[in-house]
C-alpha cells in the first residue's frame, strides 16, 4: 500500500473506492442536490445540442424577423409575453425580432464554455502556485502569497474591464477566459497553499522523503493527490462565480460581443425595454439565476459530501 | 503595536504603488491614444502634437508614470502659458473630455456611492447575521432550511437582474416608489430614502445570503467549543452564552469580509449604479469606459483599489488591537 493510500484511510478503514461511492451516494441522497445535478446536466445538454434545438424550432440566433415586431409601437414584439408564437416559442427581441429561444440556447453555450475554461485556468494556476507556495515555503511562499494578496485587493470588476478594453481586437471569449482565470486563481491558490502546508508536514511525506523520493515525486505523487477534494470543491464553486461575472461583464458591454449571444448581454439589451417588454429580461435573467443556483447547490453538496466533519443530514 | 502599525502602513503603501503601476501599464498598452481622445474627430496633426506634449505623452513610460505619481502627491500642471491646465493635489489625472480634474469628478460622485454602500451594508449585516444566528441555534429546523434556501437563492441572484425585477415591480407595476434619482440626504431625506431603497435591497439580497451562510457555519463551530460548554456549565443564561461566548468569536471572520465588501462598494457599485442610473463612482466608471475617457478609468480604478486596500488595513489593525497574537505573527 502506498503512503498516499494510507493517508486517505487513516481516518477509518474505508478504501479509496468505497469512499468515492459514499460521496456519490451522499450527493444523490438529497433531493435538492439531485435536482441541481439534473438542472446542470440539462443545461449542458441544451448547450451541446444548441444547433439541433434551433434546427427543430426553426430559429437562428442571428436572423432578423421584422414581421414579428410592430414598428408602430417602436419595435415591440407583436403578440403577448414578448411575442410568443408557434415560430418563436420564447418570443422575439424588440426591434430586430431575433428569436429569443435560439439566442438563449446559444448563450448557454457561450456562458458555460467560458465559465468552465476560466475555471480550468484558475484551478490549474491556483493549484500549481498554491502547491509550490505551501510545499516549498520560504521565499516562494512569500512571493506567491504577496501576489495573491495583491490580486485579491484589486477592484477586480473595474480592472477586468480595463484589461479587456485594452485589447479591442482580441477574441473576447478568449480574453474573458484569461481575465477570469487570472483574477480567480488566488482564491483556489489560498486554499491549496493552506492544505499543502499541512500535508507537507505529514508523516507519509516524511516517510517518502526518507525512502529517497525526489522533491518532484513528493509534490506530484504524495501531496497533490491529497488535494483533489478541496480543489474539486473550490472549482465547483468557481463555475457559478465565473458565469455570473461573465454575464456581468457582458452586461456592462465588455463581455461577449454581438452578434454572439450571451445571457448578460441579452439582459443588458433588455434594459431599455424592461417596462414595456419584461419577458425579454426575465427569460435570460431567470435562466442565469437558476444556472448559478444549481451550481451553487452542487458546490455546497460536494463540499459537504467530501468533508468528513459534516454528518449526513 | 506601533511597529506593527508602521509595517502594515508600509505594506499598504507598497500595494497601492504596485496597483498604480499595473493600472498604468495596462493603459499604456492600450491602443487608444488619449491625445486623440482629447482632441476629438476634427484634429490636425499639429494640435495632436501639442496635446501630446501637454499631457506629457511624448515622455518615456517611466517618465509618464513618475509624472503621474508626482501629480498624486503634489498636483501638476498640464501645458504652460495661457493654455495651462491646473490639476491640484491630489491629481489623479485630468479628463479633457469633461474638462475637470478626475479627483473632483470622483469626490463629486462619492456621496451617492456612500449612500448606497452604507445603507445596503447596514441592511445586509443586520439581516444576514440575525438569520445566520437563528439558523445555527435552530439547526435542522424549518426556519433553518428556509433561511438557508433563501440565502443560497440570494447568493445566486445576478444584481442587475434583481435590480430590474425590483424596478419593474415597485416602480412600473405597483407604483410605490419613484424612479431613483440623486437626492441629497440633507436636502430631502424622504426622497433620498425612496431613491436608495431599491439599490439597498438589490445589494443586500446578495450579501445577506453570504453573511447568513458564514454566520451560521461559524456559529455552529463556536457553539461546539469547550468554552461554550463551560459557560453553559457555569449556569449562565442561554442569552449570555450565545451573545458573549458563541457569537463573539463567530463575528471575527464576519468583520473581515465586511471590511472588504464595504471597501469595495465605497469604490463604486458599478452594476447597481448603472442599472438605477444613480450618478455614483461606479456609474462614473461605466460612463468613462463607454466614452473611453482613460484618465477617468485609471482614476476610478486607483480610487476603488485604495478603498479595498484601506479597508483591509482597517480590518487588520482592528484585529491586531483585539488579538495580540496577530501582531506577533503578522
Amino acid at each position: 500500500m502506498s503512503a498516499r493510500a494510507a493517508a486517505t484511510t487513516d481516518t477509518g478503514s474505508r478504501t479509496a473506492g468505497t469512499a468515492q461511492v459514499t460521496v456519490l451516494r451522499r450527493l444523490l441522497s438529497q433531493r435538492g442536490t439531485a435536482l441541481a445535478l439534473a438542472a446542470v446536466a440539462l443545461l449542458v445538454l441544451v448547450a451541446l445540442a444548441a444547433p439541433l434545438i434551433t434546427w427543430l424550432t426553426g430559429g437562428s440566433p442571428t436572423a432578423f424577423h421584422g414581421e414579428a415586431v410592430d414598428p408602430a409601437l417602436g419595435g415591440l414584439p407583436r403578440g403577448t409575453a414578448g411575442g410568443v408564437s408557434a415560430e418563436h416559442w420564447l418570443g422575439v427581441e424588440p426591434v430586430n425580432g431575433r428569436d429569443v429561444l435560439a439566442r438563449v440556447v446559444y448563450g448557454a453555450r457561450v456562458s458555460l464554455l467560458i465559465a468552465v475554461l476560466a475555471t480550468a485556468v484558475s484551478t490549474l494556476l491556483g493549484t500549481a502556485l498554491g502547491l509550490l507556495a505551501g510545499f516549498l515555503g520560504g521565499w516562494a511562499d512569500t512571493l506567491i502569497g504577496r501576489l495573491m494578496d495583491l490580486l485579491m485587493s484589486f477592484p477586480s470588476l473595474i480592472f477586468m474591464i480595463a484589461l479587456i478594453s485594452a485589447a479591442p481586437g482580441a477574441d473576447r471569449r478568449l480574453l474573458l477566459i484569461m481575465v477570469l482565470g487570472l483574477f480567480g486563481w488566488p482564491y483556489i491558490g489560498r486554499i491549496v497553499r493552506g492544505q499543502a502546508m499541512v500535508l507537507a508536514r505529514g508523516e507519509f511525506v516524511a516517510a517518502a522523503r526518507v525512502l529517497g523520493a525526489s522533491r518532484r515525486t513528493l509534490l506530484l505523487r504524495e501531496v497533490l493527490p491529497n488535494l483533489t477534494g478541496p480543489v474539486l470543491v473550490v472549482a465547483t464553486m468557481s463555475i457559478p462565480a465565473c458565469i455570473a461575472t461573465e454575464a456581468g461583464l457582458s452586461f456592462l458591454g465588455v463581455g461577449v460581443q454581438p452578434p454572439t449571444p450571451s445571457w448578460g448581454q441579452m439582459i443588458a439589451s433588455a434594459v431599455p425595454w424592461y417596462a414595456s417588454d419584461p419577458a425579454y429580461f426575465l427569460i435570460p435573467g431567470v435562466l442565469l439565476f437558476v444556472t448559478v443556483l444549481a451550481f451553487n447547490v452542487l458546490g455546497d453538496a460536494v463540499r459537504d459530501a467530501l468533508d468528513p466533519r459534516s454528518k449526513p443530514r | 503595536m506601533i511597529r506593527y502599525l508602521l509595517r502594515r502602513l508600509a505594506v499598504t503603501a507598497a500595494i497601492l504603488v504596485v496597483i498604480c503601476a499595473a493600472t498604468f501599464a495596462i493603459f499604456y498598452l492600450m491602443p487608444a491614444d488619449p491625445a486623440q481622445g482629447a482632441c476629438g474627430k476634427a484634429c490636425s496633426p499639429e494640435r495632436l502634437a501639442t496635446i501630446r506634449a501637454t499631457l506629457g505623452l511624448d515622455r518615456s513610460p517611466f517618465g509618464q508614470f513618475g509624472d503621474y505619481l508626482g501629480g498624486i502627491l503634489s498636483g501638476r500642471t498640464y501645458g504652460s502659458g495661457a493654455t495651462a491646465v491646473q490639476c491640484p493635489f491630489p491629481c489623479l489625472g485630468f479628463s479633457f473630455q469633461t474638462n475637470q480634474p478626475v479627483w473632483e469628478m470622483l469626490t463629486g460622485r462619492l456621496p451617492v456611492s456612500i449612500s448606497i454602500a452604507v445603507g445596503a451594508a447596514a441592511l445586509w449585516l443586520f439581516v444576514g447575521v440575525t438569520a445566520g444566528v437563528v439558523s445555527a441555534l435552530r439547526r435542522g429546523s424549518l426556519w433553518d432550511r428556509a433561511a438557508m434556501t433563501a440565502a443560497l437563492g440570494g447568493v445566486s441572484l445576478p444584481i442587475y437582474f434583481t435590480a430590474l425585477v425590483l424596478q419593474y415591480l415597485l416602480v412600473v407595476q405597483l407604483n410605490v416608489l419613484p424612479y431613483p434619482t440623486a437626492v441629497r440626504l440633507t436636502e430631502d431625506p424622504v426622497g433620498w430614502a425612496q431613491s436608495m431603497v431599491m439599490p439597498w435591497i438589490t445589494l443586500a439580497m446578495l450579501y445577506a445570503g453570504v453573511y447568513a451562510r458564514v454566520t451560521r457555519s461559524e456559529m455552529l463551530e463556536s457553539l461546539g467549543r469547550n468554552y461554550v460548554r463551560t459557560a453553559r456549565a457555569k449556569g449562565l443564561s442561554e442569552v449570555t452564552v450565545v451573545r458573549r461566548h458563541a457569537l463573539r468569536p463567530a463575528l471575527m471572520p464576519i468583520v473581515t469580509i465586511f471590511g472588504m465588501d464595504l471597501g469595495a462598494l465605497l469604490g463604486g457599485a458599478l452594476i447597481t449604479e448603472s442599472v438605477f442610473g444613480l450618478p455614483g463612482v461606479g456609474k462614473l466608471a461605466a460612463d468613462a469606459i463607454a466614452s473611453a475617457d482613460q484618465p477617468v478609468i485609471l482614476g476610478v480604478t486607483l480610487f476603488a483599489a485604495s478603498f479595498v486596500v484601506l479597508a483591509n488595513l482597517a480590518v487588520d489593525l482592528g484585529y491586531a488591537a483585539l488579538d495580540p497574537r496577530v501582531r506577533a505573527v503578522g
